[in-house]
């Protein structure tokens, strides 16, 4: 009897302890940001809880036009991502093993050097050719491209290596030439992939101003930008949380459309 | 479609010499010759990786011969990509597509079909025209073919929530609704529980009866083959065995590999010693082929063709070591010196009973043994010899485990370190035939027998040493000549032993 009391009292320990740290990393750095964003977007700089933030941003032309000028770019540079990524992913998984290793190294690797790095390099090369000072919008997309271009190919090698390769020799069993096999069995298989790295790529790319300001000689301003500017110099944090508060919605809402919290368990690649 | 009988015998589909290696010199299929007959139930039966799988995808089209032909209606379609086939296949993990729901499965190749119609243009003139089957029709033949495998209204229902049974069912159903000439079905009962696949068996033998469309059938299972088949094809190393009916195949199989099989047998090792008579477990049996004197033979036995009977009353004394009830019959093991038989009675012996056995001369089946070496059974003594052929002889154990050496005590140590005692170890002992030497000298090798066969081959002999306790037997080529019942000593170089462990000592 006394036995079991001492065990009761004694600190014993399960799994359950081990998500500690985790739950302190979350509540400091995930909660708490939230909630203070959350806060800042709905007061005014009185303190009062109001909405003039967000008339603020939806009656600024500047803002709105930041807003789409990010959408559109983030949406070119994924589906430029996606048009490189998907042939060179699918030749990947189709390769016998040992070649594709390396191949596939090759592609991964640029991930390992250096973010600012990598742009600054790119940044140079597209200097020679002049492309930087004439088309800000054209160098930056490349830029875009090319830093964000292995986050495409990895999801999408890891889904089309994995497919089964007999749904495939079904469909072609059952009749379908190469392109109908591909266009009713490869692709439509291999969509979790695809959103996996369309979301990959996309959001990112929202945000990441670093690429914007080196390609686009300071006159191309994302969303990302904007939100510094104005918790920087801009000394405004209730304007620049609700420039977050807005990504956090359009976030969400283009997760729901890529899927991002379907039950099925074919709906999501492997990332990384 | 089969309705004529001279339709039925023609050949559907033949194979002629294909080969299939994926591999420089590795051969999956190896020379192929074959031809299956329209509305036949062809099984391909053999072990995992006996070519039999590679073979079908290669009707399939899913793997191109790498010599070779494979004729459709006399026609080459060796390399024809699958679509052009009017064959279909159930795939062994039937490969139903996930993203589509039943009736969009199974509607798959309905689509995608074109047929040829007649269509009148402006001037009245007929002309032919490929085109899609209507809607209409699709929803029908979809609806006929989901009432044959009794999954009616399970049309919306996605491929994930169904049972594996059902899973099955729907596979047959996608291949069979396009109406192909043969199908192909590889290991489709494989992944299902006993009593399911016996009820399938029973439905796809009704299936075949009734479409009277050709099966071609890939199984590991002899049970699987043996009740459905018409015809059965034994693979093995990509190489068929034989072909024949379940029943031939059963009664008279054509050599040791099939006998052993196809059903439970047992099988010795034999020498013909008089006309229809073969020596072996130290008895000479009246058999019904007859072979060339002196032949060593394999000796196949069904263990229920083997009668039990009191001590004195049969052929060859034994006594019973083990025994099995399995329902309809006891399953005993025999043994007869140091040869464990099967036999399979109704009628219990008990443990430690001393019987004999009686074999009716056409239950002894006897085959030409494809001799290469001599295998024998043996065991590792204490001084990491070996012992077998009623001899002990010296031999390198290390070749039991890559990278080994052997300690000074004379233990031996593995290349991941390990320290092993081979002591009793029980091994496969292999030795060429070109890799005996004998000698008058009875001191000199490390068995002992006397001469009891001398085969002239053209350019050597082949002799056969037989010892006295347990009548094993040294085979042998050499070119000198000795006489019969000289009494001689085995030598066989220490390098020239090739140990192997058996199976279930391996880790």
């Amino acid at each position: 009897m006394e036995n079991e009391v001492k065990v009761k009292k004694g600190f014993s320990f399960t799994r359950a302890h081990l998500c500690f740290p985790y739950a302190i990393f979350l509540v400091f750095f995930v909660i708490l940001p939230l909630i203070l964003i959350v806060y800042y977007a709905f007061t005014s700089k009185s303190g009062r809880i109001s909405f003039e933030n967000f008339i603020w941003f939806f009656s600024s032309w500047a803002s709105i036009k930041t807003l789409l000028i990010s959408i559109g770019l983030s949406l070119l540079t994924t589906f430029i991502c996606l048009l490189i990524a998907y042939p060179v992913a699918f030749i990947l998984a189709r390769m016998k093993s040992n070649k594709n290793v390396i191949l596939l190294f090759l592609f991964i690797m640029p991930m390992w050097i250096n973010f600012v790095l990598r742009a600054m390099a790119m940044k140079e090369l597209l200097d020679l050719f002049g492309i930087i000072t004439k088309y800000n919008y054209l160098s930056t997309v490349i830029g875009m491209v090319y830093d964000y271009l292995p986050f495409m190919v990895l999801p999408l090698f890891t889904t089309l290596s994995n497919l089964d390769k007999s749904y495939e020799e079904a469909a072609s069993d059952l009749g379908a030439n190469k392109v109908k096999v591909f266009t009713k069995i490869t692709f439509p298989l291999s969509l979790a992939g695809v959103f996996s790295g369309i979301t990959m790529v996309f959001l990112p790319c929202m945000t990441c101003y670093v690429i914007s300001d080196t390609f686009g000689s300071g006159k191309v301003t994302i969303i990302g930008k904007f939100i510094e500017q104005w918790f920087g110099t801009g000394d405004n944090w209730h304007y620049g949380s609700v420039i977050a508060f807005i990504l956090i919605v359009i976030m969400f809402i283009s997760t729901l459309f890529t899927g991002g919290f379907s039950e099925d368990k074919n709906s999501r690649g492997t990332t990384l | 479609m089969a309705n004529n009988t001279n339709e039925k015998n023609e050949k559907i589909i033949e194979l002629i010499n294909v080969t299939k290696s994926f591999e420089e010199g590795v051969y999956a299929v190896n020379e192929m010759n074959l031809y299956v007959r329209r509305g036949e139930f062809v099984t391909f039966l053999g072990p995992s990786g006996c070519g039999k799988t590679t073979t079908l995808r290669m009707i399939a089209g899913f793997d191109t011969p790498t010599s070779g032909q494979i004729l459709l209606n006399g026609k080459d379609i060796s390399n024809l990509p699958p679509n052009k086939r009017p064959i279909n296949t159930v795939f062994q993990r039937y490969a139903l597509f996930p993203h589509l729901n039943i009736f969009d499965n199974i509607a798959f190749g309905l689509k995608l079909k074109r047929v040829m119609t007649e269509v009148k243009d402006k001037n009245g003139n007929i002309t032919y025209k490929a085109t899609k089957l209507s809607k209409q029709v699709i929803a029908e033949k979809v609806e006929k073919v989901l009432k044959m495998v009794d999954l009616e209204g399970f049309e919306t229902r996605s491929v994930s929530t169904l049972s594996g049974g059902q899973q099955q069912r729907v596979a047959i159903a996608r291949a069979l609704v396009n109406e192909p000439q043969i199908l192909l079905l590889d290991e489709p009962l494989g992944a299902l529980d006993l009593k399911m696949r016996k009820d399938m068996q029973l439905e796809l033998i009704e299936m075949h009866k009734k479409l009277g469309i050709t099966f071609i059938y890939v199984t590991h299972d002899q049970e699987e083959a043996l009740t459905m088949s018409d015809t059965i094809v034994v693979m093995k190393d990509g190489v068929i065995q034989q072909i024949g009916t379940p029943t031939d195949i059963y009664n008279e199989p054509k050599n040791s590999f099939v006998a052993d099989f196809i059903g439970e047998s047992n099988i010795f090792s034999g020498t013909m010693v008089g006309k229809k008579q073969v020596r072996f477990i130290a008895h000479n049996f009246d058999c019904v082929d007859d072979f060339e004197l002196n032949e060593k033979v394999d000796v196949v036995v069904r263990p229920e063709d083997i009668f039990l009977m009191d001590e004195d009353k049969g052929q060859v004394k034994g006594e019973i070591i083990a025994s099995v009830f399995k329902g309809v019959h006891y399953e005993m093991t025999m043994l007869v010196g140091k040869t464990e038989i099967v036999i399979q009675d109704t009628v219990e012996r008990k443990i430690g009973e001393k019987v004999s056995l009686f074999i009716k001369p056409d239950d002894i089946h006897i085959m030409k043994k494809e001799f290469s070496s001599n295998i024998f059974d043996g065991y590792i003594t204490k001084k990491n010899t070996v012992c077998f052929g009623d001899g002990e002889f010296e031999c390198d154990v290390t070749q039991l485990y890559k990278g080994s050496i052997l300690d000074e005590e004379g233990y031996l140590i593995t290349a991941e370190g390990e320290k092993l005692d081979l002591t009793d170890v029980d091994v496969k002992v292999e030795v060429g035939l070109k890799d005996i030497s004998i000698s008058d000298d009875e001191e000199a090798g490390g068995a002992v027998g006397n001469i009891v066969s001398i085969i002239y081959k053209g350019d050597h002999y082949q002799l056969i040493v037989r010892t006295d306790e347990n009548e094993e037997d040294f085979v042998f080529d050499t070119e000198d000549t000795w006489n019969e019942n000289d009494r001689v000593s085995v030598i066989i170089p220490k390098d020239k032993i090739i140990l192997k462990l058996k199976a279930e000592n391996k880790k």
